[in-house]
């Protein structure tokens, strides 16, 4: 199987350049880690993890993602989905995130058919994020 | 069909004006390559300098196409240059001699006749050379030349070996015992016998990959007819004791079948010493041609098998169908060669495992498949902890190997081999296996180490596993979603 020329430029760049790609991490104790959701999906014995990281703000009373990281353990097409995913992430509301789907990401990234749970994955893991922050809102 | 005008040839004819016009051919020595006047395609009117002009285009057209052809070449030479091959597991490139040897018997020139004919000399002469390559094949492994039964490669060979042998003697009973490491040739061919009621005892191997002899006695029953084991496994290289095996089965007089798909022509094998009844072979894994094999079926004590295929009773009817020469001759010659060579490209092999081990050894969170020793060093299988194999894979572009992850087969299915060594999933998720062979050059194997060490890093500081382990975290403990 060959993956797309989209899929293999995403993987490429993220593994050249992970900074820019947004792959890292926030630590308790960082500055606004309250402010941070997170969102681990998959399982290493099923060869895909996925932790994405999601900052928000309040901006004029609606909680918009100012920044995203994220780490995958996986196959090069669920380190090029969720790449993909954090580009579509950054500056949405929360609303407009818990909105995407993974078909966005298949199309995007001309994802083969046995591919499809890598977007399906990069879909739970915002989900996920968006839940955990909420939870942290409500503590507050 | 022509018709004729006055004795004109209507090609020559045609009508303008309502008047027929008479079309003069241009004389071949005055066309250029294209077929045209060449006095309008080079603008000379004089003959002689028309014809001077155009054998200098001629010459330039020359020049041109062959120095594009050698660019065109280059390129793909070099495409192939970066591209390391470490797959020689799956299969070889074939050994430029015996290309030179199955060109000989394919055209009317060379020897294209039927093996089968009898009558006359193009049947002969084919015959002669599917039995020299028998022969070939049969001192690679201390054998009968009658011994060897030609297939279309080691799938069919194990299929016949299995299935003929379960059928022609079912009445002595129904029990096949096989591992669960086995090539899937032989896996699945005891899945389909289960469906006709035979029972498969699939033995495990030990955390190393092997077979112990003390399985096989102990599993043997009064109605086992037939072991199935390999000599060499293809994800993990490890060698089984087959010497051990072989009389363990000859004492409870049960059939032994070996596939020896990987091992023939790359480790000494002996028929003449080793208790073994029934053994596959393959061409394509030894530099010889794909669709091409053979089946080894011991004749004292004899093993009877009941055939696959039906037909003109070639093979003394064991495998009908016409023999394909030029496979077969590429077979005998590659046999030939490996068992010139064999000592050599071991010892290369071995040097090549080595250089790749010692750069890599030191590497946190690094396990070896199998085990080095008591191992063909041609195959060699590695774990990457936290790092998934296809993701690896596609970092190292520029190097052909395989991996035991899910994500790299169509099952989705992580290594069924390193499953069954006791390897958790996510070590089978993070092999890659590399295969080394007769063409593999010393800098390939030293330019790979720091390459896997750079990928392996890369990949690591984007896995959120090498981070929970950096930070102490127990993955087994954690309940994953």
């Amino acid at each position: 199987m060959a993956y797309s020329q989209k899929v293999v430029d995403k993987f490429e760049e993220t593994l050249n350049n992970p900074e820019k790609a947004s792959v890292g991490r926030w630590k308790p104790g960082d500055e606004d880690f309250h402010r941070v959701g997170t969102g681990i999906v998959g399982a290493p014995a099923c060869g895909d993890v996925m932790k994405l990281q999601i900052k928000c703000k309040n901006i004029d009373g609606v909680n918009r993602i100012v920044d995203a990281r994220f780490k995958t353990y996986g196959c090069g097409s669920a380190i090029a989905s969720s790449g993909q995913l954090i580009d579509m992430l950054k500056g949405k509301t929360l609303e407009e995130a818990q909105a995407i789907s993974n078909q966005e990401i298949v199309d995007i990234l001309e994802l083969p058919s046995i591919k499809i749970h890598c977007s399906v994955l990069a879909e739970e893991a915002i989900h996920r994020a968006i839940d955990d922050f909420k939870s942290l809102r409500t503590n507050d | 069909m022509w018709y004729t005008i006055g004795g004109m040839d209507k090609k020559y004819l045609f009508k303008r004006n309502n008047t027929w016009w008479v079309k003069v051919p241009v004389p071949l020595y005055l066309r250029d390559s294209l077929g045209f006047d060449l006095r309008k395609s080079t603008g000379e009117k004089d003959l002689e300098k028309a014809l001077l002009a155009r054998d200098k285009i001629v010459s330039d057209l020359k020049s041109k196409f062959v120095s594009e052809r050698q660019n065109n070449q280059s390129a793909e030479a070099s495409i192939k240059e970066r591209t390391t091959y470490f797959d020689y597991a799956s299969t070889t490139p074939v050994d430029e001699r015996v290309i030179e040897k199955m060109k000989d018997c394919l055209s009317f020139e060379g020897v294209f006749g039927n093996s089968g004919s009898r009558s006359h000399v193009y049947g002969w002469k084919a015959e002669e050379m599917v039995e020299e390559a028998r022969v070939n094949v049969s001192e690679l492994l201390n054998c009968d030349p009658r011994e060897i039964i030609w297939t279309s490669g080691a799938t069919e060979s194990d299929n016949l070996a299995i299935k003929g042998a379960a059928n022609f003697y079912q009445s002595k009973g129904k029990h096949v015992i096989t591992s669960k490491i086995e090539h899937k040739a032989v896996l699945d061919v005891c899945r389909q016998l289960e469906k006709d009621n035979y029972e498969i005892t699939y033995l495990d191997p030990d955390e190393n990959g092997v077979i112990s002899p003390d399985a096989v006695k102990n599993a043997i029953r009064e109605d086992t007819v037939l072991v199935s084991l390999m000599h060499i496994n293809n994800e993990i290289g490890v060698i089984n004791d087959i010497e051990e095996i072989g009389n363990i089965t000859r004492a409870n007089n049960v059939i032994f079948h070996v596939d020896a798909a990987q091992s023939a022509g790359k480790v000494p094998i002996n028929l003449g010493s080793l208790n073994v009844d029934l053994m596959s072979f393959s061409a394509h894994k030894i530099y010889g041609p794909k669709g091409i094999g053979a089946l080894y079926i011991r004749r004292k004590p004899r093993i009877r098998l009941q055939p696959l295929f039906h037909g003109g009773g070639q093979e003394r009817g064991i495998r009908a169908g016409t023999l394909p020469t030029h496979q077969i001759v590429g077979m005998g010659e590659a046999f030939r060669i490996a068992n010139e060579q064999m000592e050599m490209d071991l010892q290369k092999l071995t040097n090549f495992r080595s250089i790749l081990w010692n750069g890599l050894k030191d590497m946190e969170e690094i396990y070896v498949n199998g085990a080095i020793e008591n191992s063909f060093p041609g195959i060699f299988n590695l774990s990457f902890n936290f790092v998934e194999g296809e993701s690896l894979i596609m970092a190292l572009k520029n190097i052909a190997v395989s991996s035991g992850s899910a994500c790299t087969s169509a099952s989705l299915e992580p290594s069924y081999v390193l499953r069954a060594l006791g390897r958790p999933d996510e070590l089978a998720h993070s092999s890659i296996r590399f295969s080394f062979g007769r063409f593999t050059r010393t800098e390939e194997v030293e330019n790979t180490v720091s390459l896997v060490r750079n990928s392996v890093s890369k990949l690591r500081e984007i896995s959120p596993l090498w981070e929970m382990y950096q930070d102490g975290i127990d993955l087994d403990k954690i309940e994953w979603a």
